[in-house]
Order: structure tokens, then sequence, then C-alpha cells
């Protein structure tokens, strides 16, 4: 992968070269980690799948089949309606993935949070509260309640 | 194994006094989130609007203490990221202004009482089974289709300054991104308030919510073309960094294609969001069923967003290989000015006759954008700024002819419209005039310059096509104002409300500044001239 | 006196303004203020006037610099006003014709509810022509262009009840435009090739440009003079324009505007003067225009439209002599102040009529009026002879120095244009003595009719506000013709500006001669339209078995069905074919993959959903375009 000439330090802090960086050395150890990654996430996906119906306990129910246990039904029911799902389901799911999702971007910030100081630290604050803002005005409006 | 390179991080440095214009937006917009969330509703107008009007005349004070000591060749900050140079001045400049007129617009609620935004119709309960269509908020439903808004006449829906506040952040960063990768981010931030603040329509609510799912549809895909070519294009440089591809493009012997492609979808995803025809399908129906005055706002800041971005890409990125893509952008330029020409020829309604212009003032654009000289930059900017007046102004007379079941914008209630109402005859006429480059007004003198910008670059057969559509398309601005004077007033046509202070203030502002422009532009060219990119 | 020269033109501006803005307050004092500034702006037109007569002929020229207009980078365009012996001639022109027309507007509109908005308009017009003239460069020529279209245009439709009316304004404004896009380009080229837009600049540096260049420039310009002024092949819209009311006739579609096109060929006279073959498209474009108005004239019943002929056959008097070189500059200007007179003469005489006669326009139901309005017919009368080129009168010594100096040209070129202009003399002078003959003479056809809302006609005289202004117009056409020619003082006079005079080559024709066969060729045509109209009794209703040439000429031969297809025909069809792709092309194979997939109920409900899809599909069809060509560009 060819790389450009930038300055160290810029280039070190824009997450753009940094991946960068981290392939140019090009060595085999480089990619240790990432196949180590790759065989543990395999690995461990198999194993679930492999070891649930060996030791899991088997009582059926309904909710047991269908291919999803989170509420929603599969299939429409003969409900009122038309048999559509609630619309409030969907809002609140893209809500949680919002904010959670969000907090992702805390972990690089845990990794580097020595070298870049204080910052930083102003920098993930502003970050937190710029989540929070439209989690308190979703929450002052109803929007996480149910009904 | 990644401690060596974390340690090697350090703090960038930011720029404060230079983005603080950017940081005002978009600290009042989240403090316009905190207020929805906390300030009793009867007091949320009054405190929006004053809340986002501070805002911005804060914006623009800061913005003019930085320009007269800002640095001749800009400033690159947060690095690298945003480059505040003397275009990106020039065009927050015009941004915050024009914004400013169009929340004045967008403030309106006396010509549509309680306002013209609602979240939902009052059709409570009727749509949901077991309550899961809710009505979170029954105190701001608004009327229902068409109906007259007696029971939703309490209030509008005051998140529209907020979105209206991210929206403006979004086109200020857009317009000053340095890399692809922070213009993408901008794009998503202008784009999204967008889509829904077209949605909130009072009147027509159908229309409305259509014109928001389409434009959300298609703006994605659109966005996806320019995310594609970023992605190509950092194949291509290895770096998202505008100047970096214009340096990997001047000197590497690596394949083409990658830089092509890549060129091409990115500027797919900017011809999208400039409504340059073939990109334009979206902008009649968006600019027929979104509420006027977030029409006015978009066709206004929109085009200033992105065609601002589109100079800059094209100058910074692409300028060393120019000659591979003029030869497109010149078929962009007439398919654009052909289409907003002539299809607005068929047009019977206002709202979707000023979209077609705007697709044929778009093609005009990109023959300024294409010229690539000092010149073409400020002529292109100041084509920017007159003609976001113009049509605000003319989007904010729209608003105010009116029947029963609101806005009339259907051209044959406009019938005989000047006897009744010769003055908002007359500010219209001026400003179609305006549109169609009549001397005297903003749009001859930004035509004026661009097309003896593109001249002097070559670009002759271009200047006379265009000079040939916008004859066509002045027949059409004419067949307004034969119809507004010279056809006999309609049984139960349209009539002009009185507009409300703010609504006077958008027309006012707008067609005066048409007209001040026309007569002494030298003060705006001057600051559009004032230097080029800074990367 | 000079640099103040601005209030010239702000005077009649801000009357408009005051009269636009004041609304419904000023209408009972409006049009006397629109009146007022027409007249002081006269009066300084005239004090300017002197004060260049003062100077010595080199110094008449001066610049007054207002303000720095678009400025951007090298593209320098200042508002200034270039006051010389040329532009002056044509305020006074403007303000003097225009303030006469203005007074007798006061009777004639008297009574029009709109009467506030006729007077802002005019004064607009006034406004915007002056800006035309007093321009230093072809910008600001430009914008007072596009300014006095703008006042015609609403001028035309001020009857806005009229559909005709209406759509003649349209057209006009259309038609103007395609003239005004060769003005544009010219001015883009010059931009170009010059790098300046002002008429030093421009003169300056013309020399310099290639010869082909100069020659598009020349013919661009023509385009724009031809749009303006009437000339074919963009001539139609001139007699449509007579459905406005008739002071706006005399003053712009006969007395100034439409010369703007003689203005503007004559103002650029060093581009001209380095294409020979632009001269000569001039003189050629001249030619046919001055015949083909002097036809269709012949033909025509209504008394304006006859009028408007001729106007736009002798404005190709005009264009024929601009295009004759250094000598043809000064008789172009020549004729068209005294057609100014005499035209302006002839429709304020004309509206008189109309005015006793219920708004009668048809001469056929006229008749016998000499008796019942002896000024109007005097005045007329005077004006009818200065235009055939009666003896001693103004258009003897214009017309006839135009046809002289054509004849002047030598070689083909002399007999080809001499024997046009004869022949149009010949024919000028058979319509009009047609029309004379109709309106004036015979038997008095209307006392048996009666108009079109059933009231009988009571023809009578005008009251002193309409009639003095016509015997003003009068004193012009029968006096100006020698008053300039004495001495040949218009020539000298306008020599700062146009250039030194300069006689042709060797005249086929010697000048008496050519005096004679003029003399001969109108008398011709007077006999002509005596035998033939006033013989024989007049048929109130037109007749319709004519013969094919007097049907050419009745449908203004075929202008504008010439015109329909070369213009209106083309932008329908394409207009229409693109609305057929956008609706059926990209939505219909959407579509119809959809109704073949899903089933009639499918197709519906997708329709209901809209068309987002193909719309997107056509984005990705132009994405795919524009990168495939992208790529070919690259490596093909």
């Amino acid at each position: 992968m060819p790389m450009l000439e930038a300055e160290p330090a810029a280039a070190a802090t824009d997450v753009w070269h940094f991946a960068q960086e981290a392939g140019v050395t090009s060595s085999v150890e480089t990619y240790l980690p990432l196949v180590l990654l790759l065989a543990l996430s395999t690995g461990f996906a198999l194993f679930s799948v492999v070891i649930a119906p060996l030791v899991g306990p088997k009582r059926y129910n309904s909710a047991k089949v269908e291919p999803y246990e989170c509420g929603i039904e599969a299939s429409p029911q003969p409900v009122v309606g038309g048999g559509r799902i609630p619309v409030k389901f969907y809002l609140t799911g893209m809500l949680f993935i919002l904010f959670d999702i969000e907090m992702v971007f805390l972990y690089p910030y845990a990794v580097a949070a020595d070298s870049i100081g204080l910052f930083g630290f102003v920098a993930v604050t502003i970050f937190i509260v710029a989540i929070t803002v439209p989690y308190v005005y979703e929450w002052a409006r109803g929007g996480l309640e149910w009904d | 194994m990644f401690g060596a390179q974390v340690t090697a991080l350090s703090p960038p440095s930011v720029d404060y006094t230079a983005m603080l214009p950017v940081l005002i937006v978009l600290g009042a917009a989240a403090v316009g989130v905190l207020l929805e969330a906390f300030v009793p509703r009867h007091l949320r107008w009054s405190v929006q609007v004053t809340v986002s009007l501070v805002a911005l005349a804060g914006a623009g004070i800061a913005l003019g203490a930085y320009v007269p000591g800002a640095p001749a060749q800009g400033v690159t900050t947060m690095v690298d990221t945003l480059a505040i140079d003397a275009p990106a001045l020039f065009l927050w400049g015009t941004l915050l202004a024009l914004s400013f007129v169009a929340l004045l617009f967008i403030a309106e609620r006396t010509v549509e009482p309680g306002g013209a935004f609602v979240s939902q119709a009052a059709l409570r309960g009727a749509a949901g089974a077991g309550g899961s269509v809710s009505t979170r908020e029954p105190e701001t439903t608004g009327g229902r289709d068409g109906a007259a808004p007696a029971d939703g006449a309490r209030g509008m829906q005051t998140e529209i300054f907020p979105l209206t506040l991210f929206a403006l952040g979004g086109m200020m960063t857009f317009v000053a991104a340095n890399d692809l990768l922070t213009m993408f981010i901008a794009l998503e931030v202008l784009s999204l308030p967008l889509y829904l603040m077209c949605g909130l329509a009072r009147r027509r609510r159908l229309l409305s919510q259509e014109s928001a799912v389409k434009y959300f549809l298609l703006g994605a895909f659109a966005s996806a073309f320019f995310l594609y070519g970023l992605a190509l294009l950092y194949g291509y440089a290895g770096s998202v960094r505008l100047g970096d591809i214009a340096t990997a493009a001047a000197g590497s012997d690596r394949s083409d294609t990658l830089l092509f492609a890549g060129f091409g979808l990115l500027v797919v995803g900017l011809l999208f969001k400039g409504s340059v025809g073939p990109f334009h399908a979206w902008t009649p129906d968006v600019y027929q069923g979104a509420p006027t005055s977030v029409t006015g706002f978009m066709a206004a800041c929109t085009k200033v967003a992105a065609f601002g971005a589109m100079l800059r890409v094209l100058y910074v990125g692409f300028e060393g290989v120019s000659w591979e893509w003029r030869g497109i952008l010149w078929a962009v330029a007439i398919v654009s000015m052909a289409v907003g020409a002539v299809l607005g020829l068929t047009q019977r309604d206002v709202k979707r006759m000023i979209a077609y212009s705007s697709i044929a003032h778009a093609g005009f654009l990109v023959i300024g954008v294409m010229t690539l000289s000092d010149s073409g930059l400020a002529a292109t900017m100041f084509y920017l700024l007159a003609y976001g007046f113009t049509t605000l102004a003319a989007f904010a007379v729209v608003s105010l002819v009116r029947d029963a079941d609101g806005e009339a914008t259907d051209l044959s209630s406009w019938a005989g419209l000047a006897k009744r109402s010769p003055l908002i005859a007359g500010v219209f006429t001026f400003l179609l005039l305006a549109l169609a480059g009549i001397p005297l007004t903003s749009g001859f003198v930004g035509k004026f310059v661009v097309f003896s910008a593109a001249l002097g670059e070559g670009l002759a057969p271009l200047v006379v096509l265009a000079l040939v559509f916008s004859a066509v398309a002045a027949f059409y601005y004419l067949r307004v104002v034969v119809v507004m004077y010279f056809s006999e007033p309609a049984a139960g046509g349209a009539s002009v409300t009185v507009p409300g202070a703010f609504t006077t203030v958008t027309i006012a502002a707008g067609t005066i500044v048409t007209l001040l422009l026309g007569i002494y532009p030298g003060f705006a060219l001057e600051w559009a001239g004032a230097g080029g990119f800074a990367f | 006196m000079i640099a103040s020269s601005w209030l010239l033109v702000a005077l009649p501006a801000l009357g408009a303004l005051v009269l636009l803005a004041g609304g419904k307050r000023t209408d009972g004092w409006g049009h006397l203020l629109g009146c007022a500034t027409v007249i002081a702006s006269f009066a300084y037109a005239l004090a300017l006037f002197t004060t260049l007569l003062g100077r010595q002929a080199a110094d008449r020229s001066a610049e007054a610099h207002l303000f720095s207009w678009i400025p951007v980078g090298e593209l320098q365009v200042d508002i200034a006003l270039l006051i010389d012996p040329l532009s002056v001639t044509f305020a006074l022109l403007i303000t003097g014709v225009g303030a006469v027309i203005h007074v007798y507007s006061l009777g004639y509109m008297g009574d029009d509810p709109e009467r506030r908005k006729f007077f802002a308009y005019m004064n607009l017009f006034v406004a915007a022509m002056l800006v035309l003239v007093l321009g230093n460069g072809f910008v600001s020529l430009y914008l007072g262009w596009e300014g006095v279209g703008l006042a015609s245009y609403l001028l035309i439709g001020f009857w806005q009840y009229k559909p005709s009316a209406a759509t003649a304004a349209k057209k006009a404004f259309v038609m103007n435009r395609v003239g005004d896009i060769g003005l544009a380009v010219a001015i883009f080229l010059m931009w170009k090739h010059i790098g300046g837009t002002s008429y030093a600049e421009v003169f300056a540096g013309i020399g310099d440009v290639p010869t082909d260049v100069a020659l598009v420039i020349a013919l661009l310009l023509l385009l724009g003079a031809c749009g303006k002024s009437g000339q074919v092949p963009l001539q139609a819209w001139l007699p449509d324009a007579m459905e406005g009311p008739t002071p706006v006739s005399a003053l712009i579609h006969a007395a100034t505007m439409v010369t703007a096109g003689v203005y503007l060929i004559a103002r650029a006279n060093p581009i001209y003067n380095v294409t020979p073959t632009g001269q000569l498209v001039v003189t050629i474009i001249g030619a046919v225009t001055l015949l083909v108005g002097a036809i269709i004239g012949c033909a025509y019943d209504d008394i304006k439209k006859v009028l408007a002929y001729s106007t736009v056959s002798q404005i190709g008097y005009m264009m024929l002599a601009v295009g004759l070189g250094p000598f043809g500059y000064a008789l172009a200007i020549m004729h068209l102040l005294t057609h100014g007179f005499f035209k302006a003469g002839l429709f304020l005489g004309a509206g008189s009529v109309m005015h006793g006669m219920n708004d009668e326009v048809d001469m056929r139901k006229f008749g016998g009026l000499y008796r019942k309005m002896p000024i109007t017919f005097v005045t007329f009368g005077l004006g009818y002879l200065a235009l055939i080129g009666f003896p001693f009168l103004s258009g003897y010594y214009s017309k006839d120095a135009i046809i002289d100096a054509a004849f002047g040209q030598g070689g083909w070129q002399g007999w080809v244009f001499g024997g046009a202009a004869l022949l149009g003399a010949g024919i000028t002078a058979f319509y009009m003595t047609r029309l004379m003959v109709l309106t004036f003479f015979g038997k008095q056809r209307w006392a048996e009719l009666t108009d079109s809302e059933g009231r009988e006609f009571h023809p009578h005289e005008s009251g002193p506000v309409m009639t003095v202004p016509m015997m003003l117009l009068a004193v012009g056409s029968v006096g100006a013709g020698y008053f300039f020619v004495q001495g040949e003082r218009l020539v000298h006079w306008l020599t700062p500006s146009l250039g030194e005079l300069e006689h042709g080559a060797e005249p086929v024709l010697g000048h008496g001669t050519v005096v004679a066969a003029t003399m001969t060729a109108v008398a011709l045509g007077v006999v002509l339209a005596v035998l033939l109209v006033a013989r024989p009794e007049t048929p109130v209703e037109r007749p319709a078995r004519v013969s094919a040439v007097v049907q050419a000429a009745r449908a203004d031969l075929y202008g504008n069905a010439l015109n329909e297809a070369l213009f209106a025909r083309p932008g329908i069809w394409l207009s229409r074919a693109l609305v057929y792709v956008d609706n059926r092309g990209v939505d219909g194979v959407v579509n119809g993959l959809a109704a073949g997939l899903g089933g009639g109920s499918g197709r519906l409900r997708r329709l209901q959903t809209g068309f987002v899809r193909s719309y997107a599909l056509s984005m990705l069809a132009g994405a795919g375009v524009l990168l495939g060509l992208l790529l070919m560009v690259r490596f093909v």
C-alpha cells in the first residue's frame, strides 16, 4: 500500500493516516492480531452454535420457535389495524441503537486517553454532551414512554 | 503493538476564532433542542425565534469581527479538515445572511394561523391499531389535509428552528470542508434536518410527506454515490484530503480508473444536492410539497452549500485533471439548462415552475464552476448570493397568495392578481425579472460576471447556449407576469394575505438585496474576489 | 453642466418611482408630475446642447463618470454617461418628442382609470431610453436596451383587458429577447477579444481583432438591432405592438425606441468600418425591410398597422443608410430625426382620429373626415407629405438623400440598393396616399355605420391639449429637414461622434437624375393610389377575393408563419418531447416492468407510492452515463 509523504505529527493524529501507517510496515506480525481475532471470532461463533443445542435446556413454547426472540412476530397477525407491527417498537429500537452505537466511539478515546490529555477529555465531554442533549430531549418529550 | 502509534497522538490545534461562527450555530442548535425539552409549550415559539435569531446575529458578528483580520491565504484547522479561507468566509456570510432572512420567513405565523409546521395530521388514533400511532403531543397536531386549521391553530412545531440551525451548521461546514470525509459528514448534517423539515407542512400533508420521503430516499441514494466516490478516491490517493488527491493525481503512475470513477461518483452526489440535471428529478416534487418557507430556505441555502463545496472540490482537488472532466460538465450544464428551461415551460404550478427555474440556474452555475479561474470563483459565489436572495423572496411571495385551502400555487388562480394586489404583483414581477436576468437586478450582474468569466476560459459555445436557454426561461417567467397582469381575475381565485411582519421583512430584504446587487454589486463582488482556496 | 448630466436620466426615473411607489395618492397630480419631469429633462438636454455648441468641435465629447458598477478582476464596467453630439441629439429627440407626447397624453389618456400607471411607465421608458443613448459603453447600452424593452412590454399590454394586447406584449418581449441574445453575445465577444466593453476601449481595440471576429460581432449587433427596430426577420412584433395606447405607438414604436437599432449601429460605426461584409449585410437587411414593410403597408385597413409597417419600412431606410458607411451614418441619423417628428405626428393624428371615432381603427369606416377634424387633417397631411418626400418638407431632404447615397455606392450595389430605395419611395407614396384618401376624403362612410358596441360615430376635433402637440410636431415635419441640411449643419455637428464625412464612389446616377426619378416614383405612387382607391366606391367590408399578392401582404408576407416555424414550433416540440421522455420514458419503463410483474393492483399501488424509483433510476442512468463518459475521455 503506497504511502504519501505527510508530516508525521499531523499524520499520526489523523485516523486515516493512522490506519495507513499500520499497513505500511507490511510485515507479517502486523497482521497477526487480525488473523488471531478472525480465528477467535469464528471459533466463538461455531462454538456457540454447536454448544447451545448440546447443553441447553429444551423446553419448547410458542415463543421459542420464532426465528427471533425479540417480540416481533415474523408474519403479520390478523389483529385490528391490519396486523401491523407497532411503530413504537422501531422507534425505541432505533433510539437504543443510536445511543448504544455512539457509545462505541468512547473505546478509541479510552485507548488514547493518556496521550491526548486535556484536549481529548474536553472533546469527549463535548461528544457525550452532544449525545445527552438529544437523549434529554427524547426523555422530556416522552419519546421513551411506551404508551 | 498499537502503543507506538498511540504515543504519537497529540492534540490538534484548533483555531477557535476562525471557527466561531460555526460553533455558535451548532451550539445554538443544541440549546434549541434542550429548549424544546424544557420550555413550556406556549413560550417555545418566542424563545426559539429569539435564540435562533440571536445565534445567527452572533455568528454574523463573529464572522464580521474575524474577516478584516483574517490571514489573506486563509487558515486550515482541526488537523486540516476545515479550510477557513476567503471563499469559505464569503459563503459563510452568504449562508448566514440568507438563513437569517429564511428563519424570519419560517417563523411567520400570522399568514398561516399558528405557523406553517406541524408534525402530524389530526387523525388521532384512526390510522393506528391499539394506539400504536399514538400522538405523543396532541396539543401540536394540526388541521386535516386541506381543512381549515381551526383545531391546530394553537401552535406550530418549533423543532423547525433547531433543525434549521443544524442544517445551517452542516452547510457552513460543507463549504469549508478540506477533506472529503468531513465533507460527507457535513453533507449528512445538512441533509437530515432538511428531509425532516420537508414533511412538516400544515396543509396538504400527504404531498408534504411524500416530498420528504422522496427527498430522503433520493438523498440517501446520492449520499451513497458520494461515499462510494470518496472510498475510491481514498483507494487512489491514500488520503481523503483534497490537496493530497490533487498531488496524487498530478504525480502518480497509478491507474486513473480509480481517480475518475471516484471523481464521477463524488460529483454525482454534489450535483444532486445542487439540483443539477440530470440529477434534478427530486427538485420539482420536493419544492412543491415542502412547506414554502422550507422550500425557500432549501432553494437558497442548499444551493449555496452544494455549489460552494463543488467549487472547492473542483478547484482544490481536481484542477490538474480538468481536461478530462470538463467535457462531462459541459454536458451536465447543457442538460441542466435545457431541462430547467424547457420543462419549466409546461408547468402549471408556481412552486414547480420556480423549481425548474432553479434547475436552469444550476446549469448556469455549473458553467461558473467549470471556469476554474479566480474571476469564475468570485462570479459563481456572487451568483449564489444573488440567486439566494431572489429566490427566497419569490417563495415568500408565493406563500402569501392563498385561497380557502391554503396556498394557491396553481397558476390559474394567480390570474389577475395585479388588480387585487398591485404591490405584491409588482414585487413578484421584479423578482421574476431578476431570475430572467434583466439589467438593474442582481440576476443580470450575476449572469454577466459568470458568463464573462466563462468566456475568458474558452467556454464561448456554452455561454451562447446559456443565453439561449435564459431567453427560453424568460418566457415562462413572463407567462406568470402575463397571467398576473393581463388575465381576468378568476372567480374564486386566490387573494393575497396581508403578510405578517416576518414575511414582510423577508420579502423586503430579498427584494432590496436583489435591487442593490443589481445597481451596486461592487462591494459583494470585491469580497467574493478576495482570495482563493487554502488547502 | 456635464458632470451633473445624470439628472437627465434621474428626473424621469424619479417621476416613475414616485408614481409607482406613491400608489393611489398620486392619482390626482401624478400625470402632471410625469409631464413636468420629462419637460425638465428636455430643458436640461437643451442646456447641455448649448454647452456643447459653445465648445470647439474637438471638445464636444465628454464623459461623466458616476460609479463603478461591476468590478470583478479584469472586468471593469462603469456606469458613466457619454455626452457627445450624437447622444445629445438623441437626448433632445427623446425628451423633446417625449415631452410633446406626454402633454398629448394628458388629453388622450385623460379618462383612463389607470392614467397614473400609464405616465409612470412612460417616464420609465424615457429614463431607460436615455440610459440607452447616454451610456458610455455597450453594457450600459444593454441596460437601457432591456429597460426600454420592459417599458415597451408594459405599455403594449397596458390595456390588459384586451387579450390581443397581452399576446402582442408577449410577442414583442420574446422577439426582442431573440435580438437581445445577439447583443449579449456580441458584448461578451468584445470583452473576450478586446478586454473592455466601453465604447472608447472597444473602438480603440477593434482594429486588432481578427476580421472574422469583428464580422461576427457586427452581425450579432445587427441581430440585436433587428429585434429592437423591427427589421426582417424579426419585424412581426412591431405592428402587433400597436395594441398599446396611441401615444405609446407614437413615442416608442415610431419615434424613439425602435430607432435604437439604428443608434446602435451608428454608434458602433468603428466596428462596421472594419468589416465591409458586415456593412453589406446591414444594407441588405435595410433594403429588404424597407420593401417588405412598404408592401405589407399597402394591404392593411387598420390605420395604426399601416403606420406601423410604414415605420418598419422607414427604419429600413435608416438601416440601409447606416450600412452605406461613413456618409450614411449622418444621413441615417437625419432621417431618424425627421422621421421622429413626422411619424410621431402621424401617430398622434391617427390617435386624434380614433379619439373622435370611438377608438375605431378600420379605415374603411372612415372617410371625409377633413371637414370634421380640420386641425388633425392639416397636421396629419403635413406629416404625410413629409413622409412621402414632398419637396422641401423634412422627408424630402432626409429620404431623398438616402436614395441618392444608395445610388452613390457605385457598381451593382448602387443599382440594387438605389433601385430598392427608389421603389420603396414609390410604394410609400402609394400606401400613404391610400391612407389619406380613405381617412380624410371621399364619402363619409361612418355616417351609416355604428361601432362594435352599437354607438353611432360623432367625429369631432380633439381639444387643444392634443392638437397643440400635433401642431408642434407638424412644424418639425415641415422644417426640420431644411434646418438640418442647411450648410450640412447636422453632418458637421455629428462629426465628432460619427467620423469625418466621406462621399462614396462614383455614383451610378447623377444627383439630378436621382431627384427626378424619386419625384417621378412618388408622383406615380400618389396617382396610382388616387386612381385605385379614391375613384371607386370603397367597400366597408374588406373584400375577401383578392389577388395572391394582396393575400400574401395581408398575411404579413407570411412573417408570422415563418417566425412560428423558426422559433415557436421547435420550442414547443422540444418541450413536448422532453415532457414525454420525462413522463413516459423513465416512468414508463419502470411502470411497465412493474405492471408486468405485479399485475394491475400492484401497479396501482406502486403508482400511489410515487415515482421515486424512476427518479432514482434516472439518477443512476445519469451517473452511469457520466462515469462512462469520464472513463471514455480518459482511456479512449
